[in-house]
């Protein structure tokens, strides 16, 4: 009998491992191909986006003269209420020339247009202010104030001189001056809390647009969502997999349930429309609505991952849990949910994550209206989550619907929040599964 | 059926069948195993002990391709009656199963699971009682009691099994049974489930499956032989050991088959 060496590989031998090699090469590749296009992506929305958590603000002050704002001198808010922002604009052009002529500035611009430099929605933040506190009419009060998109783009990098000379909006002499301005410290640009924080503005100021409402309306929801498709769908998945009978009609109902979660999710939008608005009256466009749409949505998905997760608990702990005389109830709560528990919220976490990011059903039901109200939890009037509002991503589709070039920074901003909540939502999953697994 | 006379015996069957779905595995088995002795089931792998033994706790019930007929008793009581809560039934017949299987909890909630549930403790020095002597009945409590809130899961695979039988015995059940709960044991750990099955003959109705000839003659007193869903042979151990009267039980015990 010949002696083979262990030394030298046999054919066969090296045949397997080529194989081998090759396909842990073919694994490497598939996930290079994936983090380059995860970072691609990532790098061009924060590249565009990350500018939205920015803003220029001018600081100025705006004489709040009695003649223009209060004629009948009584600081009667009705009365007050009548001087509409058009009333207010002179006040701040006043202000912004005055700002300019105290620094000995010099430029060719226009009154009008040095007023123009801010915001349109600078006038209303004054006119709040003022019907909120009438006794600082008289005064000069310091504001600080939005300045239009042009010139929040042109210290973001967006707008050049050069695009400037080409936009019937702004010129590079209002650059320029708002250049000088900056070097004085009239104009800067600081961390952007408004945009978390404030309702949509209307096509011409998307410097004003913040995803307060829709960040609300999202929230309403989730917790909508979480509420009725967690209990609802671990309840039903507990029934199928522990208690029902395995039959022909189990069968059909799994089969369903499966075909459900691949359901394109504008059809829940119709179904929504037709049961929840047409039929049972609930407003339109309200979060109620979308929380309810969005559960039929995600139930699919709870039920099933649920499912998966008490099929994983060995069929030992059961047979251990009877043996000793526990009840199928008692072996279910006592033994399976809590070996189940880390899969279930996982599950529920990731149908969460789903439904936060969905838009479509979301514009069937109305909720693409635009909004500048935040919504009320509950009213009288609207019921519980009744009040009109938005929501994440319709938002993000609304903005990038719209011509003004500063609305394209604003949606990859609402972009970065979104994919933030998501990111805060599995780092939530994966904080709970380690919690609860590490147990044992 | 007519009533089984009141005789000594705990457990009454009278012609068991087992399907599950296309197999056969117990074909009309009779038998009748009396209180206060240890019962050995012997017999090749496959032969149906195990199924046999589920039958007597109604564990077979959660198998859902299973169907057993027949007449088994506890007591002269049907089992298998309409009006029968097969979780009452395992309250009073305990089992021990062929892989160990601990909750994943502690040790000390392993034990006194049971106990909780049938409400046997009026509070909690009289569970701790409970779990101590359930623990030392099983041969458990000197590797155990240092760590009695670490998990279950973490023992050795012979602790776990000792650890269900402590289980199985803190709900002080009337019948135990136990299926090869030896099979993962050190010689050691063994002797002392022996030793622990010989004191719980004292009080309790004990049926053992076993792959030992040798610890089937050392603990039980009654003997059954099953081979390929048949009950071959039921008589005294020792008579199966030293004088047995089918050819097919001869030939098993001396090696032949199996
Ligand atoms: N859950 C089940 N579904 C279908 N068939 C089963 C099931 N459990 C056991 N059987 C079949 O029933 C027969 C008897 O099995 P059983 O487990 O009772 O044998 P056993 O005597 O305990 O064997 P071993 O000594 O190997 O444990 C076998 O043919 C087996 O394939
Ligand atoms: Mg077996």
């Amino acid at each position: 009998m010949t002696h083979k060496s262990l030394l030298t590989a046999d054919a066969r031998i090296k045949k397997r491992n080529a194989a081998e090699a090759r396909f842990k090469a073919y694994g490497l590749g598939a996930i290079i191909i994936a983090m380059l296009a995860l970072s691609l992506l990532l790098t061009s929305v924060v590249s565009t986006g990350s500018s939205a958590f920015k803003q220029t603000y001018a600081t100025v002050s705006v004489p709040l003269t009695e003649a223009k704002l209060d004629k009948s001198g009584t600081r009667d808010l009705a009365v007050m209420k009548k001087v509409t922002t058009i009333g207010y604009t002179s006040l701040l052009r006043d202000g912004m020339v005055a700002a300019v002529e105290e620094l000995g500035l010099d430029t060719t611009l226009s009154a009008k247009d040095i007023g123009g430099m801010l915001s349109k929605e600078a006038a209303a933040t004054v006119r709040n202010r003022v019907l909120a506190n009438p006794d600082i009419v008289g005064t000069s009060v310091m504001f600080k104030l939005l300045t239009n998109g042009r010139i929040d783009g042109y210290f973001k990098g967006r707008v050049t001189m050069e695009s400037a000379a080409l936009d019937g909006n702004t010129s590079p002499e209002e650059l320029q001056l708002a250049q000088e301005l900056a070097d004085a410290g009239v104009i800067a640009t600081t961390f952007n809390w408004a945009f978390l924080t404030a309702p949509d503005a209307s096509d011409q100021r998307p410097e004003a647009a913040g995803l307060g409402v829709a960040i609300l309306g999202s929230l309403y929801m989730m917790i909508i969502v979480l509420v009725l498709a967690l209990p609802i769908g671990v309840a039903a998945s507990i029934y199928l997999e522990e208690f029902a009978p395995k039959n022909r009609w189990t069968d059909v109902i799994e089969v369903n349930i499966s075909n459900l979660a691949a359901v394109p999710s504008i059809v829940y939008g119709i179904l929504g429309l037709a049961i929840f608005i047409n039929f049972m009256e609930f407003n339109q466009s309200s979060p109620m609505v979308g929380g309810l749409v969005l559960t039929l949505m995600t139930l699919p998905t709870i039920i099933i991952s649920t499912r998966a997760s008490l099929k994983s608990v060995p069929p030992s702990i059961r047979d251990a849990a009877l043996g000793v005389g526990a009840s199928k109830m008692q072996s279910v709560f006592h033994h399976v949910l809590p070996l189940a528990a880390p899969g279930i919220l996982t599950g529920t976490i990731i149908g969460l994550a789903q439904a936060l990011g969905e838009t479509a059903p979301l514009l069937l039901i109305g909720m693409v209206a635009f909004v500048r109200e935040y919504p009320a939890a509950y009213t009288a009037d609207a019921g519980l989550f009744g009040e009109a509002s938005t929501a994440l991503p319709v938002q993000v589709f609304n903005w990038t619907q719209r011509a003004d070039p500063g609305f394209v920074e604003r949606a990859s901003g609402a972009i970065i929040t979104l994919l933030i909540f998501l990111l805060i939502m599995n780092a939530i999953a994966i904080f709970l599964r380690r919690k609860f697994e590490r147990r044992w | 059926m007519k009533d089984t006379p009141m005789t000594n015996a705990k457990i009454s069957a009278k012609g068991v069948d087992v399907h599950y779905a296309d197999t056969h595995a117990i074909k009309d088995v009779n038998v009748e195993i009396a209180d206060k002795t240890v019962t050995a089931f012997i017999g090749p792998s496959g032969c149906g002990k195990s199924t046999f033994l589920r039958c007597i706790n109604r564990m077979n019930d959660t198998i859902d391709s299973c169907r057993v007929t027949g007449d088994i008793r506890i007591d002269g009581e049907d089992i298998y009656d309409a009006k029968v809560d097969p979780v009452q039934l395992r309250a009073k017949v305990g089992m021990v199963f062929q892989k160990p299987n601990p909750f994943p909890k502690s040790i000390y909630d392993n034990v006194a699971y049971g106990p909780k549930i049938h409400g046997l403790a009026r509070n909690k020095a009289e569970l701790d009682e409970i779990v101590e002597k359930s623990l030392r009945k099983a041969a458990l409590w000197n590797e155990a009691k240092d760590r009695l809130l670490s998990p279950g899961t973490g023992l050795s695979g012979g602790q776990q099994q000792r650890l269900c039988i402590a289980r199985a015995i803190a709900t002080a059940p009337e019948v135990l049974l136990m299926d090869e709960p030896c099979s993962a044991l050190d010689p050691i750990a063994t002797a002392q489930v022996e030793e622990l099955i010989d004191e719980l003959q004292k009080s309790f109705c004990v049926v053992i499956v076993t792959h030992s000839m040798q610890q089937a003659a050392r603990v039980s007193q009654k003997t059954a032989f099953f081979h390929l869903g048949s009950l071959v042979e039921y008589d005294d151990t020792d008579k199966i050991f030293t004088n047995p009267e089918d050819p097919r039980t001869e030939s098993y015990i001396s090696g032949r088959i199996g």
